[in-house]
């Protein structure tokens, strides 16, 4: 008898229906509509006000155009040096014995912790024209770094650098040595080990953490708006041109190209989270 | 170091040569990373400590001594405060729901509540000039109200809570689905009420995930830029955050107090990460 009337309060507890869950349902998708989906949903219903043909003509308008190719092509290469620079830190950090392994790990945490305005002011100071390492560029090198695109895929470099580590790292320490032994034996060289048997192994989670890196470097604007100099049809990303039209209050300009965003960002997010449940499945699997 | 032994599995029958060769490359890639950290990430973190240090202890407490900038940290701290109560709450709430119901439309659900990391900070803080704007569906009822969001504290925080959204919730649905179902069946069995099992059991079990939550939202909240930047205006003295000071001072060209905060600012927010990750990972080995 104990029994069964424990069963049913832990059903009552765990499962719904039950008051106490839907009460705390009810609190849950409240505060998600209140905070999340009303402020979307006004954004969809701004940016589509004028209809579709109004909304791509905004976006086409040369000036944002150039901003839109500079933030995708500047998204594109910080995060694919970080894919590289990514993976290879993580299989550092889980195949290799080495002195500074533990601070080398904490690190790779540190973009995530400092606020990205900070980390503009960072580059600001290091590559700044009173710096040593501006003044040597600039005089030296004959290199513009500071308020050109290379500041841009810096900041980028330094915002999105875990993503990558932090979803290789567990999938390749959780995974199985047997293969690669094979295929040593088999006469494989490491390289060729490492391609053929490793890799793919770490491809679900790799993608996804690019894509990650991809989606913050496409929305990036603290870090950014202090060292690429905002110079329109030069220098100036998508975040930092809206900031100024809203600035400026021209709704239009600003609903047309944050509804791109929005729809950009909320596509990448909705691949990352398909690949992870996939990849906790494949792990779950095996 | 003997380059001989790797700490690879060693294949049978390989020739000494290559082991020699992979135990070479070995110190080439661990090398590389260290350049790459170093130079990404250290080198500019140390130019921010020397930038803000170069400026002398005068400098810095005259940076201090300046009003405005008591005030920004002033209300830094309070929105951050508030931002930590509302999504520390709803969050968990919102995240025991997530880790233990099924229904229809999850993967949308879950895609929306990692959004506020993708989406820019900037949009982010123009949603809300959207709805609570002098053009937005709320104009009439904030004036009758006399009350006002936009450009002022209210939409301070209602934008970091939207930006802070995902960070409680992720932390707490891993931690909530792992926790052992047996514990709360055994206090149940005993007798125990809903609240009773989730304070006496449930609470223990989850509370350093509830700190680290607590801990990096509180984190992203301090530095919050974008967002607050667009729906506060950088008003002195009523919508200037700490973060929305530095980038005034900088426009200012007042690099000193700029660089004295930022490290400041900077110094905190990873202090606090770090040590509550510290604490999490030593208590869950203990455990």
């Amino acid at each position: 008898m104990a029994a069964i009337s424990s069963q049913t309060r832990l059903a009552r507890w765990a499962r719904l229906p039950s008051w106490g869950n839907w009460s705390l349902g009810t609190v849950a998708t409240l505060y998600l509509v209140l905070i999340l989906i009303i402020p979307l949903g006004a954004l969809v219903q701004n940016g589509l006000q004028g209809g579709l043909g109004v909304w791509w003509q905004a976006l086409t308008q040369s000036i944002v155009w150039h901003a839109l190719w500079l933030t995708l092509w500047t998204a594109a290469l910080a995060s694919g040096i970080n894919a590289v620079m990514g993976l290879l830190t993580a299989y550092v950090l889980v195949r290799y014995e080495f002195p500074g392994k533990a601070l080398l790990n904490a690190v790779v945490d540190v973009p995530l912790a400092i606020p990205t305005l900070i980390t503009g002011v960072m580059f600001l100071i290091l590559l700044g024209p009173q710096a040593p390492l501006g003044k040597w560029l600039a005089s030296v090198l004959h290199v513009q770094i500071l308020f050109a695109t290379p500041a841009i895929v810096l900041v980028l470099l330094f915002v999105t650098f875990p993503f990558v580590v932090r979803a290789v790292q567990p999938v390749l320490e959780a995974l199985d040595r047997e293969p690669e032994a094979a295929a040593a034996t088999l006469g494989a060289s490491g390289w060729t080990i490492f391609r053929r048997v490793t890799l793919p192994a770490l491809a679900l989670p790799l993608i996804s953490g690019t894509l990650l890196s991809f989606a913050r470097s496409i929305g990036e604007f603290g870090a950014v708006v202090l060292v690429s100099g905002n110079i329109p049809f030069q220098t100036q990303t998508a975040a930092v041109y809206v900031q100024g039209e809203i600035e400026s209050a021209d709704q239009l300009g600003a609903s047309a190209i944050s509804l791109l965003l929005l729809a950009v960002a909320f596509t990448l997010t909705l691949i990352v989270d398909g690949i992870q449940q996939r990849s906790r499945h494949v792990g779950g699997a095996a | 170091m003997t380059p001989a032994t790797t700490s690879q599995t060693p294949a049978p029958g390989h020739p000494a040569a290559t082991a020699v060769r992979s135990g070479r490359l070995r110190w080439v890639l661990i090398g590389a990373v260290f350049l790459y950290v170093g130079l990404l990430i250290l080198l500019p973190f140390g130019a921010l400590v020397v930038g803000a240090l170069s400026v002398g202890i005068k400098g810095i407490l005259f940076a201090f001594s300046d009003p405005n900038l008591q005030a920004a940290f002033a209300l830094t701290l309070g929105v951050s405060v508030i931002t930590v109560l509302v999504n520390g709450i709803f969050g968990l709430v919102a995240a025991w729901i997530l880790a233990r119901a099924r229904f229809p439309g999850r993967n949308v659900v879950n895609a929306l509540i990692d959004l506020p990391f993708a989406l820019s900070p900037v949009v982010a803080g123009y949603l809300f000039i959207l709805i609570f704007g002098r053009l937005g569906p709320l104009a009439s009822i904030e004036d009758s109200l006399n009350i006002s969001v936009v450009f002022a504290e209210p939409g301070v925080i209602i934008a970091t809570v939207f930006v802070t959204l995902p960070l409680m919730i992720r932390e707490m649905i891993p931690v909530i689905a792992a926790l052992d179902r047996e514990q709360e069946h055994a206090a149940a069995t005993l007798g125990a009420r809903g609240w009773q099992i989730f304070r006496l059991v449930t609470l223990p079990a989850i509370r350093w995930g509830l700190l680290y939550g607590i801990a990096l939202t509180f984190a992203r909240a301090l530095g919050e830029f974008g967002a607050v930047l667009v729906v506060g205006n950088d008003i002195q003295g009523s919508t200037e955050t700490a973060p929305l000071y530095i980038y005034r001072a900088i426009n200012n060209n007042d690099f000193g107090s700029a660089f004295v905060v930022a490290l400041t600012l900077g110094a905190l927010s990873l202090a606090l990460v770090t040590s509550v990750e510290w604490l999490r990972r030593r208590h869950t080995v203990r455990l």
